[in-house]
């Protein structure tokens, strides 16, 4: 079986946001860069597989040269393949989507994996649109994943529980945390991952979506008060706080 | 046109479908469009729910073969409506059904897609989007660059308005079956609460909880005042046996509710991205020092064992959560 990885780099969780000079992009100094952990879930799902029933795993990025980061890391992990898509990669999903959809058709991937959203972007879209593009089937923010003979049965976040979602392979299935728990690259593999060589190619041409035309940061919110007393008093004086100055209740 | 996809929980409109609505009344209006509301499913007993919120138009694909959600299926009725009616603004309730779908349905029309947007607006006849990004850090102005406009709204943001709507229906097509994916099952777990991300009142602990046997008086406050129960990736991460789909932050929920009260949370930049969305927040913790209490309206600084017992007995005494 062929399965293809889409991985994204992106912000690690931490980083304090600040707004570049364009005003409508991240600005990039002291952001550590990282693999989103939706996509670790998925690529460990791949390996998983490829542990289990054999597979051969393909990860691929979009991005510049410091995505290269992202691929080496996949290759440490157990990926056989990595592939670098020079272009936007964190920009518009439909544009990414359609340079994934461009790279994978007529490779015959059984199966596409990739986390149910970008961390940052959180747009949660390039699974569904590549999944369209391709024509495939498609289930998203999966926690639990079964392969049958060509069907796949797969179990899905929804509010207030979850929902068996099943369908015909090849499909596209992003993944959500509980799905798995991803394991630290090797020694071993980190030696084997520098070995293999990362294939470079132009990302396919796309065309835009939706384009971000300014980014900001949220209003600061106003000074808040503490509340005095024992915690009967406190808890008697937030109760009416909240009933007479906030009317939540 | 502008259309929005609804949906339908036990024959009755889903109130982010009706939030959803009100807001593409509002853009429907500024910029002299007709409303569509747009139902699938194996009845669509309870569509007409939609003319309160203003729909012009209810169009229904009432189908046997819709009776269980399929991403595919239902992307393709969607897509057909829009380009059968010709319209130009699709938008959907950021659910689990709407943000499954709509993606789908953009790449089938060739359009751009905004998720879970908190402002829309009409800019000189084009839909233009404000949605958190980085979980809240910060926010994106997003415009489209194609004729078809796609957004799934957050749920608890737009008030749903009642407007009345002409409300005329009509019928649409459904595909015959042959699904590329299909839900054979829902699993519901039992309590039946609403979703931490539709919730108005969440009640969350953190590593101050010390165990997850002590979210019994989390659950214990959160009856009483009409909440549901959130965690922090500390508390979920800790081994406490709590669900991932209980934790609030930049790799669980967004959520945005009425009123979020964290117990025992410091305030780590990735929880406080997912919850600074909160309308109100109170924090309640030992240390004064904690980042939590720089952004909650009302701090208690105190044993969150003796503050919650104490905050559950006063809001019963007060009838609160009683409506």
């Amino acid at each position: 079986m062929k399965i293809l990885v889409a991985l994204k780099q992106v912000p690690d969780t931490e980083t304090k946001i600040k707004v570049a000079a364009d005003g409508r992009s991240l600005d990039p100094a002291d952001v550590k860069w990282i693999t989103s952990p939706y996509d670790e879930y998925a690529l460990e799902e791949a390996i998983r597989i490829k542990e289990g029933k054999g597979a051969e795993v393909t990860a691929v990025s979009v991005g510049g040269d410091q995505a290269k980061d992202v691929l080496k890391n996949a290759l440490a992990l157990g990926a056989d393949n990595a592939v670098l898509l020079k272009g936007d990669g964190q920009g518009d999903a439909y544009a990414v989507a359609q340079m994934i959809a461009g790279y994978a058709k007529d490779k015959g991937y059984d199966l596409i994996l990739c986390g149910n959203k970008g961390l940052g972007g959180d747009n949660a879209a390039m699974g569904p649109m590549l999944a369209e593009l391709m024509g495939l089937a498609q289930a998203n923010v999966i926690v639990k994943l079964e392969l049958g003979e060509g069907t796949f049965k797969a179990e899905r976040e929804i509010e207030g529980g979850s929902e068996i979602v099943e369908g015909a392979l090849p499909a596209v299935i992003t993944a959500q945390k509980g799905l798995n728990e991803p394991r630290y690259a090797s020694l071993k593999g980190i030696m084997a991952a520098k070995k293999k060589t990362i294939e470079e190619l132009d990302a396919p041409a796309a065309t835009a979506g939706a384009v971000v035309s300014a980014l900001a940061l949220p209003p600061e919110r106003p000074a808040g008060r503490k509340l005095e007393g024992d915690a009967a008093a406190q808890a008697q004086a937030l109760l009416q706080a909240l009933k007479d100055e906030a009317k939540v209740f | 046109m502008i259309l929005v996809f609804c949906e339908l929980k036990d024959g009755q409109l889903r109130k982010p479908s009706a939030e959803a609505l009100s807001e593409g009344r509002r853009l429907a209006d500024a910029s002299g469009k007709k409303l569509g509301a747009l139902f699938a499913g194996a009845s669509c007993s309870g569509s007409a729910e939609a003319a309160k919120f203003g729909a012009d138009v209810i169009l229904c694909a009432e189908s046997a073969s819709l009776a269980s959600y399929s991403s595919d299926a239902f992307a393709q009725v969607v897509a057909d409506a829009v380009k059968g009616k010709g319209a130009t603004v699709l938008l959907a309730a950021a659910t689990a059904v709407g943000k499954d779908m709509a993606p789908r349905a953009a790449a089938r029309l060739g359009a751009g897609y905004a998720s879970d947007v908190t402002g829309l607006s009409m800019v000189d006849g084009k839909l233009q989007a404000v949605r958190p990004v980085y979980a809240g850090k910060a926010f994106a102005t997003t415009t489209f660059a194609s004729a078809v406009q796609v957004a799934t709204t957050r749920p608890n943001v737009f008030p749903a308005a009642e407007k009345a709507g002409a409300g005329a229906t009509e019928s649409l097509a459904a595909p015959a079956g042959d699904f590329k994916s299909v839900v054979k099952e829902i699993l519901a777990k039992a309590s039946g609460k609403v979703d931490l991300s539709e919730a108005n009142v969440i009640v969350s602990g953190g590593r101050g909880m010390k165990d997850g046997g002590n979210f019994k008086i989390l659950e214990e406050l959160a009856d009483a005042i009409g909440g549901v129960v959130g965690a922090s990736r500390a508390a979920v991460d800790a081994g406490w046996g709590l669900p991932h789909s209980m934790q609030v932050g930049q790799t669980g929920k967004v959520v945005s509710p009425t009123l979020y009260i964290a117990c025992g949370i410091s305030g780590a930049i990735q929880h406080i991205a997912g919850m600074s969305g909160s309308k109100f927040i109170v924090a309640i913790n030992k240390d004064p020092e904690a980042p939590i209490f720089k952004l909650a309206n009302y701090g208690i600084v105190g044993d969150l064992f003796e503050v919650v017992p104490e905050l559950t007995k006063a809001a019963k005494a007060l009838g609160i959560g009683k409506g």
